[in-house]
């Protein structure tokens, strides 16, 4: 234990200290729920590629266990991003609900909320702990469990702010909510660990996004949490976005619960960051729950990004279709686990799983894992992989057509990566996605061997 | 004794009734036709006299060469004569269409007391019935069903049906989906099929078919129930005045 | 020292005989080691054999290096059982009735010969397998090989492993351990120290082995563990196809087959190598059957050569096997085609690793699982494309089948790609056997039994095409003994 405390010294201070400074209205549970995460984590530790664990089979995060970081104790006081800048850093559009968060810390100036609909609460978590523990208690830290999960445990234990919404039974959203999380510039490293929990009652309806930026170039590990109830009959659709800064350690993890009839649709996109994880997992715990997972990722430079997708069919007549596609260039290294798992119970489940690769670079490299864990027998289970390059022939016909090389991959890869970016439904999120990943596509190390 | 005896037969698929009160005798010799409108129960009925295990029989009995059909499990129905040429063959992946004829031909015969054909035998015979058929002979070579045409399936159904020489064959809506050519084929290999021992159910929507293939009875199925039976005449007048005509006559 | 009990899971269970055929258990004295393992079994088991020291300084490096494996057996595969004792288990145990082995097949102890005519695999000349030359290995011993004078005039050496470490010393030297070095894995270092016979195969530059070549294993004596070694290697331009059959008497206990096979392919050669594994299961209940914990590998290592493996696995309580394939030369092909089918309480994890080296290499995996009653059958393969691996192709497909819903199916294949003019194409999809498909062959007379049958066979079909005629038709009884019961 002596070693333990040593190892991870700087995080027992940091603990420590939020829990001596926390504001007296801090909850007893919420106090309770920290004590119980830290402990765990003191236990857990950083997870290992140990012989036997899969989950971590091809990261290795033994350069977040080592390094040191300082908790940012409040929004930074002076260097604040103005609110003009916030707007260019993620998506944006009139009418949308922002949640701005700097540094871990929520920022009512830079945040708006354009009128409050009956039944529909958005708010900062650690507010929403104290105005409607409620609410938030039955909820928090349920579907995210930490007792097999290092990153949820440390969380978990330095859980403190981060967005609440709360949709009541039969209610609609008006507006698409838009949570940023974004990390500044500083002196020495940090950590934060923003936490969303999303509460979607019988038969609502909401739509989010969560975009983790930053405008910085420097080293910082952001550890996220996201639960999401999706109640019975309720449609949730989720997108998710990473913009870090190249040298970032991004490490996130996504819990989704949906109940009988639900609708879940998310998209993920991923771009930025050293070493990113994305751990999402979806239990479909009720009959005729239908969810979409989709994910598109680009890497470049010596970028590592790491899916560890499961979809957990747990009551029948569920459906499933899980996508995940992936654009590597120069040294960069993409790692996708999905799992589909089809319980006993879960009779005439219809899922689907795909992931793709396209490797624009001889120096990056792709380790793929689509499995299916089948326990029913009546099911309609599918699961494929590609790895490859563009298709020589293709680009030449549209050479052929008077295209150069150069434009004429840009526009493969991006008819590649619409796929994904079409699924999203919003107009002006999926607009800001298209220019996003049309801007970004590499082209110049593209190489064309194999077919002739 | 008749061949096939139905009295008052009720039958559902899950909690809907379709079959509601059926009676109908089949002497062997003839040639009968059930028409009706979609959703009227025709091919239900085909299906529970094959053994169909979706359907539940609720009330009444069917004698078949005075035994009790409905106790019977579908192979049974098939070693003792019972052919159903099915609306929509089914595809089985990997499993070669002659295969799959020497195996059913084998359980047939062994069940009669027959000794199993020898596989030179067999190879002649299915020759010959290809030819009959006037089905591309690598069909059979090919797995069943699987990548067939509409027409090559109802074709291999037929192919199936001059092999097994039923005592009772059941065509389910064989004709639909057919070009004429396709259609002539199918109804020859009826006409070829038919002899003084055996009979047949022409199960369909369209009178088309009965051009080819004289019933000797027609009967026309509504809402579960036979309305109407007559003779071969009954069929060309449904043709010229639709089912409403029945409907109307009958309420 | 203490150590855990294991392996022995005792049976009430009367119906031992039933449904497995294969499953009796020949009378004759072996000639056995002591249960256990140390250096001195090493040295006995050498010492037996009547190995140069070469081979006796390999054994005890391979036993010292299992010895220091901290990790123990390897924790990740889907597969459940208890402890194994390793100091439980009889290490040798050949048949007593000769020291050295048959001089020839006259000499084979009668009742072996009769043992292995029930098997449909006859030893003596005039009812020789047809165009088939057989090396037997009963429990740790090789009893017979057959053909071998028409082999030697091909000059193709074919005989047990320890004939051919005595009079091929050389050839053993040169590819023993070169596909699967001792420090491999757990079970590859035990069966390195311990390994007792198997059968060796060398087929020459530019010859094409006329007939095939087979060897037939049974494991005979109680609470033995069978750890046969097998080394083919085909000389540039040459070609061989391979047979091996598994069977175990029916025991109480559970029993460990650690076995390694090794291939190399030189230049423009290609091996066919193809399993029929029927080992005894165990009970309904999941008493008893074979561990069956085998490492198989071949090198492609000549330009253009070609390796592949067809299996079928219906027995072992427990299989844990990837046949794999080193596609080092440049061109080279690499191929797995696999049926594995659990019923009862039965465990597989079973797959295959292609690991693109060479230029323009090609892989192709087609994998069925069957599961029934509770058996649970994982695929687990690896395709790994190297940066050198330039145009490296690959197609996989992994289908299941589900029979019953008590059982498992699961894939795993895990994929790594490190260079971008590979191309490479994972399918899979899980199905049971269709309420219409069954239907369809009952309304036209068969039994609901062997409706499955057919349908199930039709599944397999693509693989059963891979395998030699007789093989492929015992393959198809096979399927039909290991599902009996399960549906009707």
């Amino acid at each position: 234990m002596t070693q333990t405390l040593t190892k991870y010294a700087g995080y027992h201070e940091a603990f420590q200290a939020l829990e001596s400074s926390a504001p007296k209205s801090t909850p007893p549970w919420l106090h309770e729920l920290r004590r119980q995460a830290w402990s765990r984590f003191q236990q857990l530790g950083f997870p290992t590629a140990r012989r036997g664990n899969e989950k971590w089979k091809y990261t290795n995060v033994a350069p977040i266990a080592s390094a040191a970081f300082s908790h940012p104790a409040a929004l930074p006081s002076g260097a604040q991003p103005t609110a003009g800048r916030v707007k260019q850093l993620g998506p944006s559009a009139p009418g949308w609900t922002n949640l701005v968060f700097v540094d871990g810390h929520y920022s009512p100036a830079l945040s708006t909320q354009p009128g409050q609909a009956p039944g529909i609460v958005v708010d900062n978590l650690s507010k929403a702990t104290v105005s409607s523990p409620q609410l938030v208690q039955p909820h928090l830290a349920r579907q995210a469990g930490f007792e097999d999960d290092g990153f949820i445990a440390l969380n978990t234990a330095f859980l403190q702010d981060g967005a609440f919404i709360h949709v009541a039974d039969n209610r609609t959203a008006p507006a698409m909510i838009n949570l940023l999380f974004v990390t500044t510039e500083g002196p020495t490293p940090k950590v934060t660990f923003p936490r969303v929990l999303v509460v979607a009652g019988k038969g609502s309806q909401v739509s989010l996004v969560e975009t983790y930026v930053s405008p910085a170039k420097s080293r910082y590990f952001i550890n996220t949490v996201t639960e999401i109830v999706v109640g019975d009959g309720a449609n949730v659709e989720h997108c998710r976005l990473l913009l870090e800064s190249p040298e970032a350690f991004h490490v996130g993890n996504t819990r989704v619960y949906q109940g009988q009839d639900s609708t879940f649709t998310s998209a993920g996109f991923f771009r930025g960051a050293a070493l990113a994880r994305n751990d999402f997992q979806v239990l479909l715990d009720g009959t005729g729950a239908n969810c979409t997972v989709n994910g598109l990722y680009l890497t470049t430079d010596s970028q590592h990004v790491d899916h560890l997708i499961g979809i957990d069919h747990a009551k029948p007549h569920g459906t499933s279709r899980l996508l995940y596609k992936g654009i590597l260039d120069g040294k960069s290294k993409a790692v996708f686990g999905g799992t589909v798992m089809v319980r006993k119970d879960a009779q005439k489940t219809d899922a689907r799983q795909t992931d793709k690769n396209l490797l624009l670079s001889p120096d990056a490299e792709v380790d793929s894992k689509p499995s299916l864990l089948i326990f029913a027998d009546d099911v309609k289970c599918a699961h494929g992989a590609t790895a490859g390059h563009i298709d020589a022939n293709t680009v030449f016909y549209m050479q052929s057509r008077g295209l150069d090389l150069a434009t004429a991959s840009r526009m493969l890869i991006h008819a590649f990566a619409r796929e994904v970016i079409d699924t999203v439904q919003a107009e002006p999120l999926r607009d800001y996605l298209d220019g996003l990943f049309s801007q970004a596509m590499p082209a110049s190390s593209l190489r064309f061997g194999g077919t002739p | 004794m008749p061949l096939l005896v139905i009295r008052d037969l009720h039958a559902s698929i899950g909690d809907q009734e379709i079959l509601k009160g059926v009676d109908l005798t089949v002497n062997a010799g003839e040639v009968h036709a059930i028409m009706g409108p979609n959703g009227s129960g025709k091919s239900t009925l085909a299906n529970v006299l094959a053994g169909r295990p979706e359907y539940t029989v609720t009330k009444g009995s069917v004698q078949y060469q005075g035994h009790d059909l409905l106790a019977m499990p579908p192979e049974q129905r098939a070693r003792e004569g019972i052919f159903l040429a099915f609306q929509y063959p089914v595809e089985l992946p990997g499993v070669r269409a002659w295969q799959f004829l020497k195996a059913a031909m084998d359980a047939q015969r062994q069940h009669r007391g027959l000794e199993e054909m020898s596989a030179r035998d067999f190879n002649r015979l299915l020759q010959e019935k290809v030819q009959q058929v006037e089905i591309d002979p690598e069909l059979v070579k090919r797995n069943v069903n699987e990548g067939f045409s509409g027409g090559e399936k109802k074709r291999n159904e037929i192919l199936q049906l001059a092999l097994l020489e039923p005592k009772l064959a059941l065509l389910d809506e064989t004709d639909s989906g057919l070009d004429i050519d396709a259609l002539r084929i199918v109804a020859e290999g009826v006409n070829r099929s038919r002899r003084p021992d055996n009979a047949i159910v022409v199960v369909t929507h369209y009178q088309r078919i009965l051009n080819y293939i004289t019933p000797d009875f027609v009967h026309v199925l509504m809402d579960g129930r036979i309305v109407r039976s007559g003779g071969a005449e009954l069929a060309l007048e449904l043709e010229s005045r639709g089912y409403d005509w029945v409907k109307e006559a009958v309420s | 020292m203490v150590t855990p009990k294991v392996i022995s899971r005792t049976t009430t269970s009367e119906a031992l005989d039933q449904g497995y055929k294969w499953g009796f258990s020949i009378d004759i004295d072996s000639d056995s080691a002591p249960k256990g393992l140390n250096e001195d079994i090493v040295r006995f088991i050498s010492a037996k054999k009547g190995e140069p020291e070469w081979m006796l300084e390999w054994r005890l490096k391979a036993f010292r290096f299992w010895l220091r494996q901290k990790q123990g057996e390897p924790a990740w595969a889907n597969i459940h059982h208890p402890v194994i004792d390793f100091q439980d288990i009889i290490y040798y145990s050949a048949p007593s009735s000769k020291k050295d082995g048959p001089k020839s097949l006259e000499d084979v102890d009668p009742e072996v010969r009769a043992a292995f005519d029930k098997l449909g695999i006859p030893l003596n000349e005039q009812a020789k397998l047809a165009g088939v030359a057989v090396d037997a290995v009963l429990d740790s011993v090789s009893v017979a090989t057959t053909y071998q004078g028409m082999l030697e005039k091909a000059g193709i050496i074919f005989c047990s492993m320890s004939e051919a470490v005595r009079k091929h010393p050389d050839l053993v030297r040169k590819y023993l351990g070169t596909v699967v070095p001792y420090t491999d894995n757990f079970y590859a270092s035990l069966n390195s120290a311990v390994f007792s016979d198997g059968s060796f195969a060398y087929i020459p530059k530019g010859t094409r082995c006329p007939i095939e070549l087979m060897t037939y294993f049974r494991i005979n004596t109680a609470n033995s563990g069978q750890f046969e070694r097998t080394l083919i290697v085909a000389d540039e331009g040459s070609y061989v196809s391979y047979l091996e059959g598994c069977t175990a008497p029916i025991r109480k206990e559970s029993q460990l087959h650690a076995a390694v096979v090794e291939l190399v392919t030189l230049d423009n050669a290609e091996i066919k190598y193809s399993t029929l594994q029927n080992w005894y299961p165990g009970d309904k209940e999941g008493n008893g059957g074979v561990y069956n914990f085998v490492t198989k590998r071949g090198k492609a290592q000549g330009r253009n050569s070609k390796i592949s493996w067809t299996q079928v696995e219906t027995g072992s309580a427990i299989t844990w096997k990837y046949p794999s394939v080193i596609l080092q030369g440049d061109n080279s092909v690499g191929e797995f085609y696999s049926v594995a089918l659990v019923n009862n309480y039965q465990q597989a994890d079973t797959g295959t690793k292609m690991i693109h080296i060479g230029k323009n290499t090609r892989s192709t995996i087609v994998a069925k699982g069957i599961s029934a009653g509770h058996g649970n059958n994982t695929y687990r393969g690896l395709v790994k494309i190297m940066p050198s691996a330039d145009g490296a192709r690959n197609f996989s497909q992994c289908d299941s089948l589900l029979v019953g819903d008590q059982c498992g199916a699961h894939t795993t294949p895990y994929i790594e790609v490190r260079n971008p003019t590979a191309q490479m194409e994972h399918e899979a999809s899980t199905s049971k056997v269709s309420d219409d498909q069954l239907f369809y062959c009952q309304s036209r007379g068969m039994s609901v039994e062997d409706a499955h049958s057919m349908i199930i066979n039709g599944f397999c079909r693509s693989i059963f095409q891979e395998l030699p005629f007789e093989f492929a038709m015992e393959a198809s009884q096979l399927l039909k003994v290991s599902l009996e019961g399960t549906v009707g």
